[in-house]
């Protein structure tokens, strides 16, 4: 139930959708593709499914060779964003249609639906009709269906894209129970971060059809590999400054050790807003700062900082932190930086 | 002192009534002068002549066995036809919307001819064609099958009138539909024959029958285009267009406007049950 | 009620199929075979027939059956006939349009219906109700012939009788227009003060323009080629009440194939050129509306 990919390459005309892609996914894993519209995972997807065809490289699927086969061929589950469910028939006939398509007896056909019925919890709702039921509910039916004829592989585009907010954090929750009770291997298209690292045990972020990173959801988040990463993956302050001598890149009142830049090059420094930390006297390695923007985000206190000469600083501060030191718009602060990277 | 009271409120029970915006009245009373005199006026004058039948001629009428027949020929070829139309039109849909081949915008652009022909002109090419000296009939005489001047002739008429209605019907439901569904068909493991018959021919149905519904409402009252092909011999290839027209040639003006009511009536009653069932089965899938 | 499709102008764009789309290559041979086969027969043969058989006995006879007298009279009045019905017809079909997709009041599908009617309508019919009102022994037949006004059997009535059986095709197209263009560009012209008469050709009329002109050239096309319901209210005078499809009857009734067909390759040009039209008009909208979004 591995999958692995080699050196796939696919082009769209002029355009180069995928390019070099090596992959290698073990029996069982939960593994999200991450990464903005155009980078190239859907594409990356479908070509595992068999849906499209590679220009170079190869696909194997449990260690065998798939490249050559088609989708009908590989017993890949496949969940569409828009569901894809078909309109004309009873949720149990779409659950069972890929065993109605291998000829299996209808009794077994039967038993295996009302027990993806009951994993999906929709029991009792067999005989309905995909437009009487909501779009959490017909994901899942979805689901059902790509799992009933027991798939080597499930492979899910943007599965839930197309719900609402609360419906999208269920559901997370439930592939993520799904994949742990069913042990099946498991890969995920998504644009959204939060979705990426909230379910996935590994992320393999995409970027203009090539790999960026992969890794765990913490590694991806704490040491991003490169610029475009620590952008897209969470929030983050950005400095662009030059390099005063060998491995020091200084920015206004704030100084950073960065090995392996030559005096004079240009550097690009990435930090998270929770590794700013803001006191009311200076405690150490900080610079003075002003307030000028406060921002409530539920569970934590964004915060604007002004060091001067236009060079502003972002920070998160947890809500009991930015109560406590009753931080307001105007305040006098001390801020430092507690990590970094340089690009 | 002014009074500083406030008026209540008008009460929740009372509907306000949206005033008309302007010139919904012109209109309207345009609309409904045109059509009255265009469609009500002689249709009203229809239905009272043909009130003024008694019984006993209406009677006569509805058992004569001329008109029996030319009712049988008429439906059956219009049923007949509509059907083939249902084939023929499917695939012709399928292939100019799902391949690529040499004269394809052609055979798009022609698919409408019927439409765009005067019917009289279908009517003399078609006979021409199918008699057993024309182009195609000298191929089918010898294997035994009669065209010209039989229910056959009548049909293939009707087929080529109707044959437009139900392509554009399937046409564009083809185009608009969803790719992600024949490719979870054969992420399923389903084969294009499967795929065609279990997921995308449910899916065309509605159209099917719409189409259906349009061509066998055209062709019914079709005249031009018959009645050269048929021969129009009473109880063989007479048709019912084609037996009113004989019925005012005779002056029986009584009986040519008995006859229209009734196949006017008979027409609407068949279009009705055929739209109580595509909203039956449509409501089939909830 | 059954009415004419809502006719799509998506137009035929690419083949565009995914990868699981495509069909076996036999199959999709043997089906292009058996369509090109198909239809060749039914419409591409027919049009050649008439070009045969009209040129049959030669370019003289084909100009002399054009050039007579009475088929020029009966093109003369296929033009009159299209020329008043097409114009009233328009006017019609933009102001019902206009009534069914921009109110709602009561009755609205008891109109639409009414309008749909003339396609449920067997030509022969739409002529008989008229005989039933103008003819002689109609409602109003003893009147007019004391004022010695011909309708039946005379140009009127052939008018009266195509203009019933083309009224909807205008009505028909722009509703589905006007539907999907909205109320938000005219709501907007009348907020900043245009006037109803201004608001309709300045805003409304630019964007149903492409479904407006393929109304028109659906109406002109039965128009002129009507055979059935004028067949019954013309009495056939030669030279006097004969279309051009009525001449083409009545010169193959006589035997006269190559005159006949002479007089019907005449329409069946008509029929080409509508077609042609069709497909500018669609490719036209196809483009107007590709550009916009």
């Amino acid at each position: 139930m591995s999958i692995e990919v080699k050196g796939i390459t696919k082009r769209f005309g002029a355009f180069t959708a995928v390019e070099g892609i090596n992959l290698d996914m073990p029996s069982g894993d939960l593994v999200a593709l991450l990464g903005p519209s155009g980078s190239g995972k859907s594409t990356l997807l479908r070509i595992i499914a068999g849906l499209e065809t590679p220009d170079e490289g190869e696909v194997h699927l449990t260690g065998r060779e798939a490249t050559g086969l088609s989708a009908r061929e590989r017993n890949v589950g496949f969940v569409f964003q828009h569901y894809a469910l078909f309109k004309h028939m009873t949720v149990a006939r779409n659950i069972g249609f890929g065993l109605e398509v291998r000829k299996v007896p209808q009794a077994q056909i039967d038993r295996k639906v009302s027990e993806l019925l009951g994993l999906i919890q929709l029991q009792g709702l067999g005989g309905r009709y995909p437009s009487q039921l909501s779009g959490g509910q017909r994901q899942r039916v979805a689901v059902a269906r790509a799992l009933a004829p027991e798939p080597q592989v499930l492979l899910l585009d943007e599965p839930f894209g197309a719900l609402d907010a609360k419906v999208r954090a269920e559901l997370r929750a439930w592939v993520r129970r799904l994949h742990d009770a069913t042990g099946m291997t498991t890969l995920f298209v998504t644009h959204d971060q939060d979705e990426a690292m909230e379910v996935a045990h590994r992320v393999v972020i995409m970027d203009h059809g090539r790999i960026v990173q992969e890794g765990s959801p913490r590694a991806i988040f704490d040491k991003p590999a490169t610029q475009f990463v620590a952008d897209f993956v969470g929030e983050s302050n950005r400095i662009e400054a030059e390099a005063t001598e060998d491995g020091l890149v200084v920015w206004g009142p704030l100084r950073f050790a960065a090995a392996g830049v030559k005096k004079g090059q240009l550097a690009r420094i990435y930090f998270r807003p929770h590794n700013v930390y803001v006191t009311g006297q200076l405690e150490s390695l900080q610079v003075p700062a002003k307030i000028v923007g406060e921002r409530f985000k539920g569970a934590f206190t964004e915060l604007e900082m002004d060091l001067g000469a236009g060079r502003r600083l972002m920070a998160h501060l947890p809500r009991g932190l930015s109560e406590a030191s009753g931080f307001k718009v105007g305040d006098s602060v001390w801020a430092g930086v507690t990590g970094y990277h340089v690009f | 002192m002014t009074d500083l009271t406030q008026s209540p409120p008008s009460p929740s029970g009372r509907t306000q009534r949206v005033p008309a915006a302007p010139g919904f009245h012109l209109c309207l009373g345009y609309t409904l002068f045109y059509l009255g005199l265009i469609v009500l006026l002689p249709l009203a004058a229809l239905f009272s002549k043909a009130a003024t039948l008694g019984a006993p001629q209406w009677w006569a009428l509805v058992t004569d066995p001329r008109v029996l027949a030319s009712f049988r020929v008429t439906f059956g070829c219009a049923a007949a036809a509509a059907a083939a139309d249902l084939g023929l039109g499917l695939l012709a849909a399928w292939v100019l919307v799902r391949y690529s081949f040499p004269g394809r915008r052609l055979m798009d652009a022609l698919i409408d001819l019927p439409i765009a022909m005067p019917t009289a002109v279908a009517g003399i090419t078609l006979v021409t064609l199918f008699v057993p000296g024309g182009w195609i009939g000298r191929w089918l005489e010898p294997l035994g099958i009669h065209v010209a001047f039989t229910p056959l002739g009548i049909t293939l008429a009707l087929i080529f009138i109707g044959l437009p209605l139900m392509v554009r019907s399937v046409q564009p439901v083809l185009q608009e539909l969803d790719p992600d569904v024949e490719e979870a068909a054969a992420c399923l493991g389903a084969s294009r024959w499967t795929t065609f018959r279990h997921v995308l021919l449910p899916q065309l149905a509605p159209a099917l029958i719409t189409g259906f519904t349009l061509s066998f409402a055209r062709v019914i009252g079709e005249y031009g285009s018959v009645v050269f092909i048929a021969g129009n011999m009473p109880y063989k290839t007479e048709v019912v267009p084609l037996l009113i027209i004989t019925k005012l040639e005779e002056y029986d003006y009584a009986g040519a406007t008995a006859l229209g009511a009734l196949s006017l009536g008979v027409s609407f009653a068949l279009l009705l049950i055929i739209n109580l069932l595509k909203r039956r089965y449509a409501s089939g899938e909830a | 009620m059954a009415g004419i499709a809502a006719p799509s102008r998506l137009g035929l764009g690419e083949a565009k199929l995914n990868q699981v789309q495509q069909d076996p290559a036999w199959a999709r041979r043997l089906l292009i075979f058996a369509a090109l086969l198909s239809l060749g027969l039914l419409l591409v043969l027919p049009l050649a027939t008439i070009l045969v058989e009209a040129l049959g006995k030669g370019w003289g006879t084909y100009w002399a059956a054009i050039g007579d007298p009475e088929a020029l009279a009966a093109v003369r009045l296929t033009l009159l006939t299209a020329l008043i019905c097409v114009p009233l017809n328009l006017v019609f079909g933009v102001v019902a349009a206009w009534l069914l997709t921009r109110y709602k009041f009561r009755g609205r599908d008891l109109l639409l219906t009414l309008v749909d009617l003339p396609f449920s309508v067997s030509p022969v019919l739409s002529g008989l109700i008229y005989v039933l009102l103008f003819g002689l022994q109609g409602w109003w037949g003893a009147w007019l012939n004391d004022h010695n006004i011909r309708v039946i059997f005379a140009v009127p009535g052939i008018v009266l009788a195509t203009i019933f059986v083309t009224f909807p095709f205008i009505a028909r197209e722009l509703i589905p227009v006007l539907e999907s263009t909205g109320k938000d560009e005219e709501e907007a012209a009348k907020v900043l003060g245009a006037s109803p008469l201004r608001t309709f050709f300045q805003v409304t009329l630019p964007n149903i323009k492409w479904g407006l002109l393929y109304g028109v050239i659906l109406c002109n096309a039965r128009a002129m080629g009507e055979f059935g319901a004028v067949s019954v209210v013309s009495g056939h005078i030669r030279g006097e009440t004969n279309t051009l499809p009525l001449h083409v009857e009545i010169l193959y009734n006589e035997y006269q194939f190559a005159a006949s067909f002479a007089a019907a390759s005449l329409l069946a040009l008509l029929a080409l050129v509508t077609l042609l039209a069709k497909n500018i008009v669609e490719q036209r909208a196809g483009r107007e509306r590709g550009s916009a979004q």
